[in-house]
């Protein structure tokens, strides 16, 4: 090979070919759509037909909207606007907005108070939602269910002050007497706390909710999309300690404990909401005298709290057992107490692999707060079916306001299913 | 707070369950309040407007009681009631009177201990088709296809209307209203069935209403009134004559416009006696000598009340037929005011 120089061989390329660029059907748009698209005779036909399809669908579907009439005050107007075109009548979304937002007796001058509830809602639950923020913000977010509430019902602020106290109270006879013997703290936890109650129930002056700074609001005259966001923000949060614990319980060696969970979740899950719902508004209701009875949204509270917490025990329970036994063995070894090895070895591993059943749960609950239009509360949908859709004036309006609620709920939960697919991702330490 | 009173509540609850029947008339003059039970929505009947104001044919009676008896047609708490939770609402004494288009029957009245104090719309179920069938009279509907709402009342009674005439037809059943009026629209059926009220409701929406009309048989009895529980007689009374006032002044022809006058004293003594110039029938109710001339205040008469709400006039459109006065060939009748 010594003798092969450069003289005695006819050619030798002494630079490197400058790269050409690729064919143009292997670039760009034209490979995307090739490969993608019209990668052979099938899916070239599927691709033409979608196609045609996704045409039709906006070619009917445009107009209507394009066309669409904002101003007018009744559909009867709307009509002679359009004239015969197709179009839609969106009028009813800028006159009534307020009304499926809010119900339709919510005082108007005080809708700030639940928009800076919403906003206040978004601060105290990043801390919870994202732990890469200052652990210091949950402070904030305990104290916030007890604000939110000042906020949307008003009245006097001593009753949720006074709420908040018995919680502060509980806490801290359980950090005090919790670490001795777990049942002296708890139950001694749940004793402070009616003692404050009752104690402060009676010290409130009879007259405080007349003159408070908010004026009050019953709860009949919460509505609208509102009223969806506070049932399932208040239910998707209580639901979810409280999943938790019925899913520990149904574990639990002790047969009084594993036997009532059993029961309860078995119970709940074997009966259909909306039964829960009609004994809430309509059964418990001959059970209380006329003047005195529990709140309906709070009877509604509860009754969807215990449904969604029994779904939720199955999912967290679906997430323990797919657990190797080597964690538990693991945990056991180094001598964790039982509470110990929970919190720090058993629960952060199945809960992360519950996340998606637990959106799920989540996500199926808040669309199911429309089901207490039918006790004759006026959510969203109790609005559009209910008053709007009885007015003379938009008799007759059913895909504009359907829609907007759809569009409503689409953003709520695909909000949340972008917020799981973010945290699995976050929390992924994948053995794969 | 919340807390003791649960807690006070389930101790007493027992007690007072039973017993809380007794003077609802008292209660409601304590309370300030007259607790109406509505329903969550029927065009013309009763539903909120853009101000979350209640209007309706059904909400005048409401207005007309709580004038009565309160002095003021707007101290009324609308509690919206569904088909579902309305006799609960009554029963439980949520409500202290129910006017949501109710129809009196035996069951109502007697198994669920109600009382109907009277009819306030006589309603039946009726036929809408498209003008081009070309068909005046239900009898004409031979080999109709009809849509239908399943599981109700009207089910059975087209069943029967059809038999009757021997004449045949062919169901094609639905679930809701509005879906009867998206496959009416279509052409999915020849002939629509409901009530009537809800028929003219229903055309009142159709972007050409005059191409529909309503087929003049009604082929059931829906007297629909407001009703209160069994067992308050004094309070049924006051209901019942609040209603008897509205529908007796437009026989007499007292107006809203003309109240004024009328109530300084007529020469009909039944006037009179009703104005409160003569004899001491609002004593004997338990009110005030001029209570029927605030509930007539507050909406007008029965005759002023259908027409601001579900007369011709209105989208609604509906017209008297059963609804007019006696005199007039209807069945309004109201006992006399002596």
């Amino acid at each position: 090979m010594s003798d092969q120089t450069s003289t005695s061989v006819a050619f030798v390329a002494k630079d490197t070919i400058p790269p050409s660029p690729p064919p143009g059907r292997e670039t760009g748009i034209v490979k995307w759509l090739r490969e993608n698209l019209f990668s052979n005779i099938p899916n070239s036909i599927l691709t033409i037909v979608s196609l045609y399809v996704i045409f039709i669908v906006l070619k009917n579907t445009m107009p209507w909207i394009v066309n669409g009439v904002w101003t007018t005050s009744s559909l009867s107007q709307c009509r002679e606007v359009l004239n015969g075109e197709t179009g839609a009548c969106f009028s009813v979304l800028t006159e009534r907005w307020n009304q499926l937002l809010y119900g339709f007796k919510y005082p108007v001058d005080q809708y700030w108070r639940p928009n800076l509830a919403l906003l206040l809602m978004i601060v105290a639950a990043a801390p919870v939602l994202f732990f890469d923020l200052p652990r210091k913000l949950l402070l904030f977010t305990a104290v916030y269910p007890f604000l939110a509430y000042w906020l949307i019902w008003g009245g006097s602020v001593y009753v949720p002050l006074i709420a908040l106290l018995g919680f502060v109270a509980a806490t801290v006879v359980f950090q005090t007497f919790g670490k001795g013997s777990f049942a002296i703290g708890f139950f001694g936890a749940i004793v402070a706390a009616f003692v404050v109650w009752m104690v402060g129930g009676a010290l409130i002056p009879e007259t405080a909710s007349e003159n408070a700074l908010l004026s009050p609001v019953p709860s009949r005259d919460l509505g609208g999309f509102m009223l969806n966001l506070m049932l399932g923000a208040t239910c998707v949060s209580l639901s979810l300690p409280i999943g938790i614990v019925l899913a520990l319980g149904r574990q639990s060696d002790m047969p009084l404990i594993k036997w009532v969970c059993v029961i309860f979740i078995e119970f709940v899950r074997g009966v259909p909401l909306i039964t829960l719902l009609f004994v809430a508004s309509v059964m418990l209701s001959y059970f209380f005298p006329p003047e005195s009875s529990v709140d309906l949204f709070l009877r509604v509270v509860i009754m969807i709290t215990m449904f969604a917490s029994a779904y939720i025990a199955e999912v967290i329970r679906g997430g323990l057992a797919a657990l190797p036994k080597g964690q538990y063995e693991a945990a056991d070894s180094i001598g964790l107490a039982y509470p110990q090895a929970m919190r720090l070895i058993i629960l952060p591993q199945a809960l992360k692999i519950s996340i998606p059943g637990i959106v799920n749960v989540a996500v199926g609950l808040f669309k199911d707060t429309t089901l207490v239009s039918v006790i004759s509360m006026f959510d969203l949908v109790g609005m559009i079916r209910g008053p709007i859709l009885a007015s003379t004036e938009w008799n007759g309006v059913y895909w504009e306001l359907l829609g907007f609620a759809a569009l409503l709920f689409f953003i709520v939960c695909y909000g949340i299913s972008q917020y799981s697919q973010w945290l699995e991702r976050r929390l992924a330490t994948d053995h794969r | 707070m919340k807390k003791s009173v649960i807690l006070g509540a389930l101790t007493v609850a027992g007690l007072a369950a039973g017993a809380a029947a007794a003077g609802t008339l008292d209660d409601v003059k304590a309370r300030g309040k007259l607790n109406c039970g509505v329903t969550t929505g029927l065009v013309g009947f009763a539903a909120p407007d853009a101000n979350g104001n209640w209007d309706g044919f059904d909400v005048g009676v409401c207005r007309a009681v709580a004038a009565a008896v309160l002095g003021d047609p707007n101290a009324v708490e609308f509690v919206p009631t569904t088909g579902k939770t309305r006799f609960t609402a009554l029963a439980s004494g949520e409500i202290d009177m129910l006017a949501r288009n109710t129809t009196w029957t035996f069951s109502r009245d007697v198994d669920l201990k109600f009382e109907f104090v009277g009819v306030n719309y006589y309603d039946g179920q009726g036929f809408m088709i498209p003008k081009e069938l070309g068909v005046s009279s239900a009898k004409e509907l031979d080999g109709a296809t009809v849509c239908i709402q399943t599981g109700t009342t009207t089910e059975l009674n087209l069943a029967d209307f059809f038999r009757a005439n021997n004449i045949s037809y062919e169901p094609v059943p639905i679930e809701t209203n509005a879906e009867a009026q998206q496959q009416f629209l279509a052409g999915a059926c020849d002939v629509y069935t409901t009530d009537a009220s809800g028929l003219a409701a229903t055309r009142a929406t159709f972007e050409n209403p005059g191409d529909y009309a309503v087929l003049p048989e009604i082929i059931s009895k829906e007297p629909l009134g407001p009703l209160v529980r069994h067992g308050d007689n004094e309070w049924g009374d006051v209901v019942r004559w609040t209603l008897n006032a509205l529908i007796a002044s437009e026989e007499l022809g007292v107006t809203s416009a003309n109240l004024e006058e009328m109530a300084k004293g007529t020469s009909n003594p039944e006037i009179n006696r009703m104005m409160g110039t003569e004899g001491s029938l609002g004593e004997m109710l338990g009110l005030d000598a001029d209570w029927a001339k605030r509930a007539i205040a507050a909406g007008g008469n029965y005759g002023e009340l259908f027409a601001k709400n579900i007369g011709e006039e209105t989208p609604v459109g509906l017209a008297r037929g059963l609804n007019a006065q006696w005199k007039n060939g209807g069945l309004l009748y109201s006992p006399p005011f002596r």
